[in-house]
């Protein structure tokens, strides 16, 4: 379990570098106008990605929005929730977001299996947030199987960073 | 509340061109088999005593009785006979079994010649086993073709058989033919007038297109169902060739669909906003099975093919998923991690009486039961991925491939090919792969682009 807390953070690292050029929500779409914020406190600096875009989730919970699973494994570990905690914090604080949880394999497993799998990630990682305070009406899932990957090579570091569940904001 | 009415609504009103969908493939056309072929039935016996994979069978072109035009070849119903033999040629060649010699390498025989063949042409060859036929265009249109073997040895006739087909359903005429000699020469049921289905790929690995795609058995007559703008996966033929299950991402979620080959419409399998996997037909075509998974949590179904309410089969925590019938569909062998981790279970068709069927090490997934009823082929997971197969007692585990990825065997209608995908390491590319029970026969099905997930149907009705 340590080395697996250690690859964790490794991945993590990466995650983090991987979050610049990840493009899982449209950027084109229209911002949100926020009309209903009035109080220039709470607005957002005009130079930091805006309320209801995947970027103002991700650097929010500074990138904690993908967790990584063991092998054929779907169980939320301690640092899975840690970031899923982080998660609810934005999402407390944020009643208009929705989002949708994208359960994902890594290749080196059978097709439809892959698909049942992901879907059982993505419930893991949504009933984890429910378990938080998350009204369960605002958590779509979304399993992808291994037809998504992040990480293009036949290797063990590659597959560990497709074992994930992805919170993508809803437009 | 409001998302499900919703999602709903979109369901429902769905255009046609959201679906994803090409142009409808038009149905093919009746096979009429000739009332007198039968007056020669099965005469002599095979003189041959050696390897079939020695028996030499010359296929010449098939001759006509006068080269008339035809909407099945430009350049008439003479260069449509040599198209004919070399369909049967290629047939048997990659079959493995034979040593044919085909059309192209062989004289051309007269319209005379194919009831009273040159004896002395062939046998000075060195051929053990004669294929002779002809193609005569009909009045009507139809063609008529006629398919001789003669054991070279006795100088007699084994068996023939003739056909009358619509012009575009020319290439089936050959097919019969190879099945025909197949069947006469080996024992076997006939295997090569049937038809593929499967999931064309392209674009890197992160952004793979994946279309639906039909072909024959021997990868003509290729067609794309689907325009690739959804991800599609897993397809399964009926057993009567005129509908396709299949999953789609088309409303954003995997969902399974039922797609009419005639009229081009699709419609979901279930009306659920739960996701659905892994659709299998039963051999009758009258249930499906699906999986579906609730909460996380996915379990198999049957469906009755005209509609109506789902009965769940399955009910345990875990993964219980795809199903595969035996040929009489008395009985189930499914996919289950109940224990742990994959491996093959088998239950009554009601979903009664459970029972764990692999215990060989390693993990075993996606399974099939194979049409003659003897074997169950399915996914071994040992390290490596490679195509297994074992009898519906749980005994007689055989490994037949050797590949780093081998997945989702299907089986030829008489049981005896199981075809596959196997996957590339790092690069993710994929192709359809062929293996014969002997595990010694193995070849590359040749497809227009990168293809996985095969499913392959019955004999065409």
């Amino acid at each position: 379990m340590n080395t697996r807390i250690a690859t964790i953070a490794l991945l993590s690292a990466t995650a983090l570098s991987l979050g610049a050029c990840k493009s899982k929500a449209p950027t084109e779409l229209p911002p949100d106008p926020e009309p209903t914020v009035s109080n220039p406190a709470t607005t957002n600096t005009p130079t930091g990605p805006v309320l209801g875009t995947q970027a103002h989730f991700e650097n929010a919970v500074n990138g904690q929005n993908v967790i990584y699973f063991d092998t054929d494994r779907y169980n939320i570990d301690t640092s899975d929730a840690a970031a899923l905690q982080t998660q609810a914090q934005y999402l407390a604080r944020y009643p208009q977001i929705s989002i949708t949880i994208e359960g994902h394999c890594d290749e080196r497993g059978t097709r439809e299996y892959n698909l049942a799998l992901g879907e059982r990630r993505a419930n893991a990682a949504k009933n984890y947030l429910v378990s938080l305070g998350v009204d369960t009406a605002r958590i779509r899932t979304v399993s992808y199987g291994k037809e998504r990957p992040v990480a293009l090579g036949s290797n063990a570091q590659a597959w560990a960073q497709n074992r994930r569940a992805v919170s993508v904001v809803i437009n | 509340m409001k998302r499900l009415l919703l999602l709903f609504t979109a369901l429902f009103a769905l255009p046609l061109a959201a679906q994803d969908l090409g142009e409808p493939i038009p149905e093919g056309g009746e096979v009429e088999t000739m009332g007198e072929a039968d007056e020669g039935g099965l005469t002599g016996s095979v003189s041959f005593e050696g390897n079939l994979d020695d028996l030499g069978i010359a296929i010449p072109g098939f001759a006509t009785d006068a080269d008339r035009p035809t909407p099945a070849s430009a350049s008439g119903t003479a260069a449509l006979g040599k198209e004919i033999g070399r369909i049967v040629y290629n047939d048997l060649r990659n079959n493995g079994l034979f040593k044919p010699v085909g059309p192209d390498s062989l004289p051309q025989p007269t319209f005379a010649n194919i009831t009273a063949p040159a004896w002395a042409t062939w046998s000075n060859r060195g051929a053990e086993m004669l294929v002779h036929g002809y193609v005569r265009a009909r009045g009507d249109g139809k063609l008529v073709v006629g398919c001789y073997l003669y054991d070279m040895q006795l100088r007699s006739e084994l068996v023939r058989e003739g056909w009358i087909v619509p012009p575009s359903d020319w290439r089936r005429a050959g097919h019969k033919c190879a099945d025909l000699v197949y069947s006469r020469l080996t024992g076997e049921s006939p295997f090569f007038d049937s038809r593929i289905a499967y999931i064309a790929e392209t674009g890197p690995k992160d952004n793979r297109t994946k279309r639906l795609a039909i072909m024959d058995s021997d990868g003509a007559n290729h067609r794309f169902i689907t325009t690739g703008r959804a991800t599609a996966l897993t397809p399964r033929y009926s057993p009567d060739y005129r509908q396709l299950l299949y999953l789609s991402y088309v409303d954003g979620n995997p969902r399974i669909y039922v797609y009419d080959i005639g009229t081009g419409r699709q419609t979901l399998v279930t009306e659920s906003t739960n996701p659905t996997f892994a659709p299998r037909w039963s051999p009758d075509g009258k249930w499906i099975l699906y999986s579906m998974a609730v909460s996380g949590n996915t379990d198999i179904y049957r469906v009755s093919s005209q509609g109506g309410p789902s009965v769940r089969l399955t009910n345990l925590p875990g993964i219980d998923i795809g199903g595969s019938y035996s040929p009489d569909g008395s009985r189930i062998v499914f996919e289950s991690d109940r224990s742990g981790e994959q491996q093959l279970y088998i239950m009554d068709a009601d979903g009664s009486n459970q029972r764990r069927l692999t215990n060989m090490g390693g993990r075993a997934a996606t399974p099939e039961w194979s049409p003659r009823g003897d074997q169950i082929a399915f996914t071994h997971i040992a390290g490596d991925f490679n195509i297994a197969v074992i009898t519906p007692q749980g005994r007689g585990f055989r490994k037949l491939t050797n590949g780093w990825q081998d997945e989702a065997p299907t089986w030829a209608p008489n049981g005896r090919i199981i075809q596959f995908f196997r996957t590339e390491r790092n690069s993710g590319r994929a192709g359809l792969w062929q293996v014969d029970l002997t595990g010694e026969n193995e070849r590359k099905l040749p497809t227009p682009v990168d293809a996985s997930d095969p499913a392959w149907g019955p004999i065409l009705p």
